[in-house]
């Protein structure tokens, strides 16, 4: 059996109410497996950008692919090139920071992360990172110890390096 | 003009001429403006009916059906067949009545999110929320409802949006820009074909139902002649090529004929023309034609390696493609090399043809298609209802042109046969239809009596009578020891009665040699007639068990030639088949 793989997958869609919808419904229904699914206005008012990672062998990205671009709102699908293409998240961390001594060391870590403190309160720090998401696995990781009182992630997304688009 | 009005202006310039519905609150305005309008309107008398007849009328035709039904619970019976459409890809256009635009989303009255709830079912979908959008709409629906791998299209029409104001436009252009479907070849897949079908030793086709939507049964028949490939058909593509043919090896699958099943299993080349190998055809996909290999040809990419790997696909239209190919073919002047294993073919063939007359009583159901056959000429549409009858049907009966064997195939519908059979009439007049169903399945829509009664629809409806629901009976007979947990249906009604309570006529068969002539006079008289056809409920169909390979058959497979009960036919077939 081939290998598991996360696949990186680039949809444009028509700009259209249920459209997110029927992508996400097409995953329940034929059992694929869907880790993130991001969605945005794309460089065409009437067109959205929709960055999918989903896990599964060649054969279930071929059918993955083949189903997303049978729905009728959906005008292009590619599977994209992990080693070319850019990969981004942005995630919003609280983290518990009563102290002085707690805020240093927290900023220290936002940092060397090229993160940003965007929000302060005398109980709480709000950092902003945005990158691969194992970079932000890694900052989480590291301020966990302080408490951390929530987190809001949005999932990758993603485009094709240099001059190729989709 | 109001939205109402250009839904019906638009249905006319698509040239509808005939709806299935059912009114209700949320339609008032529509059905109003129906009153005015010239449109032929069937009411029947239960929602899933008017989708199954416009299922039926599509079918039969190839034209798109259409049926209407109000908001809520209408929208909700119209569902199984919606998705008995799109399991067997059929081209519908189905309406719905919705709540006003200011209600939705309140939990409204007979509100439901009918969008929401029909997006897996159907191709596409579309709620207009100014009746601005009707036209366009409408357009784009009969597009993509008829064209490319056809497929039903709901409709979703807020009530105040009937009644909106809107300047009609007749000529509208439509913009999709996501839906392109490929209808010619690769031409390079198909010299690949050409070559790979030339070479063959032991080459197969098996139709399926594109072949019948794409109207290639010519193709198809030219193909099989030119190089001495014998054809089997799943279940859909029956009638596809004539099963009387020198060539033709039946139905495959799970309850398909043994020279089939064994053909398949056997052969080097396989030519899937417009089928998805549904389990049902397939069995076991391991041991499925595993000596050979495979060409797959169908019109959605997302069809070839689902199921199946396949060795050269090509996407696009069946009659296209299969027309090229048979150019190709005859350009190569390649020798016929399956002179060896067409005799074969036939020859086992003949040592295996169903044996089909029986003098018993209670009657056997092989005699009763064998009468049902009799009694019909090969223009006439039957369609069956779902269960041991359609797969006495599906194996015994022998359709000779496409689209006159209608059958829920997919999603395996109970109810479908006899308003399939409405719409088939209503879409084709000319010809005469006869609708096979189980005692079962009939009576989730014997209220469509009133239908025939009121509209004058002569269909022709042969019930199967044995008081069980046979082929869940039939599972729990060889699968689960003998168990009949909730299969037998009990001694009422008396469905002779049934239909005389509509005003329908009707007769009640129970021995040999008399449903010929009772099914001859009813076709004959013009009317709508019920046969109620008492049959013997321990007849059990040979079949391979879910999970097998396509020769491992169980159950008695009955031949003309066989009438040792000693050792299973399918057994002693398996020698004679040969390698």
């Amino acid at each position: 059996m081939e290998d598991q793989r996360t696949h990186i997958i680039s949809a444009l869609v028509l700009h259209k109410p249920g459209v997110l919808q029927r992508v996400a419904g097409l995953f329940t229904r034929r059992g694929f497996n869907i880790e993130s699914i991001t969605v945005g206005t794309s460089e065409q008012e009437e067109i959205a950008r929709m960055t999918i990672i989903a896990k599964g062998d060649g054969k279930v990205l071929e059918q993955i692919t083949k189903q997303l671009n049978k729905i009728i709102d959906v005008i292009k699908v590619r599977d994209l090139e992990p080693e070319n293409t850019v990969k981004r998240e942005l995630c919003l961390i609280k983290v518990h920071s009563p102290t002085e001594k707690v805020r240093a060391e927290v900023v220290q870590y936002v940092n060397i992360f090229r993160g940003h403190v965007i929000d302060v309160s005398p109980e709480t720090l709000t950092i902003e990172m945005t990158g691969a998401s194992d970079k932000i696995d890694a900052l989480i990781d590291l301020v966990k110890g302080f408490g951390i009182k929530e987190i809001a992630r949005t999932g990758p997304t993603a485009m094709s390096r240099g001059i190729k688009t989709i | 003009m109001r939205g109402g009005e250009a839904l019906l202006k638009s249905l006319e310039n698509q040239g509808v001429d005939v709806v299935f519905g059912y009114p209700g609150g949320q339609l008032l305005p529509l059905y109003d403006m129906i009153y005015d309008s010239d449109l032929r309107h069937i009411l029947v008398r239960h929602e899933q009916c008017a989708a199954h007849a416009a299922d039926g009328y599509a079918r039969a035709s190839g034209k798109v059906g259409v049926c209407i039904a109000t908001s809520g619970p209408g929208a909700t019976n119209l569902v199984t067949g919606i998705a008995t459409a799109y399991m067997d890809s059929s081209p519908i256009v189905a309406i719905a009545g919705q709540v006003p635009t200011g209600l939705i989303g309140n939990d409204a009255f007979q509100e439901v999110d009918t969008i929401g709830m029909t997006m897996p079912i159907t191709k596409h979908n579309f709620q207009p929320i100014t009746s601005k959008e009707i036209p366009e709409m409408v357009k784009s629906a009969f597009y993509i409802a008829g064209t490319g791998r056809p497929g039903p299209v709901v409709l979703d029409l807020p009530k105040d949006i009937q009644e909106q104001e809107l300047d009609f436009e007749n000529d509208v252009k439509i913009t999709l820009p996501g839906y392109k479907p490929t209808r010619k070849g690769h031409p390079l897949q198909i010299k690949r074909a050409a070559s790979l079908i030339g070479n063959a030793k032991k080459p197969v086709i098996l139709a399926g139902g594109g072949v019948i939507i794409s109207n290639s049964s010519g193709e198809l028949l030219k193909l099989s002649e030119l190089v001495g490939a014998p054809v089997t058909t799943s279940l859909l593509g029956k009638g596809s090529f004539p099963e009387d043919h020198d060539l033709s090896l039946g139905m495959l699958g799970m309850h398909g004929r043994l020279p089939a099943n064994f053909a398949v299993d056997k052969c080097d080349c396989l030519i899937a023309v417009g089928c998805r190998f549904s389990d049902r055809t397939t069995g076991k996909i391991s041991e499925f034609a595993k000596g050979a290999k495979i060409i797959h040809i169908d019109i959605d990419p997302a069809e070839i390696g689902k199921n199946v790997d396949v060795d050269i696909p090509i996407v696009g239209d069946a009659k296209i493609i299969l027309s090229n190919l048979i150019r190709a073919i005859s350009q190569n002047k390649m020798s016929n090399k399956s002179m060896e294993w067409v005799n074969r073919v036939k020859n086992f063939k003949q040592t295996c043809i169903p044996k089909m007359s029986f003098d018993d009583t209670p009657l056997k159901p092989q005699q009763v298609i064998r009468e049902i056959a009799e009694a019909v000429d090969d223009d006439t549409i039957v369609t069956t209802d779902v269960g041991q009858n359609q797969m006495w049907m599906a194996h015994y009966f022998t359709s000779r042109k496409p689209k006159t064997f209608l059958s829920s195939g997919g999603l395996g519908t109970m109810g479908f046969g006899f308003p399939a059979a409405i719409g088939a009439k209503v879409a084709m007049p000319e010809s005469d239809v006869v609708a096979v169903a189980g005692d079962g399945g009939f009576l989730m829509v014997s209220q469509e009596l009133a239908t025939v009664k009121e509209y004058d629809i002569p269909v022709v409806i042969c019930v199967l009578d044995n008081r069980y629901l046979g082929m869940v009976a039939q599972w729990q007979n060889l699968f689960y020891e003998k168990r009949l947990s909730h299969t037998h249906l009990g001694e009422s009604p008396d469905f002779v009665k049934l239909a005389e309570a509509f005003g329908v006529a009707a007769d009640r068969v129970e021995r040999p040699g008399e449903l010929r002539e009772v099914l001859s006079s009813a076709i004959n008289s013009g009317e709508p007639t019920l046969i109620d056809v008492t049959i013997d409920p321990d007849e059990i169909l040979p079949m391979v068990p879910p999970g097998c390979g396509l020769t491992e058959i169980v159950g008695e497979y009955k031949t003309e030639s066989n009438n040792s009960e000693d050792v299973p036919y399918h057994e002693t077939a398996k020698e004679r088949a040969g390698d």
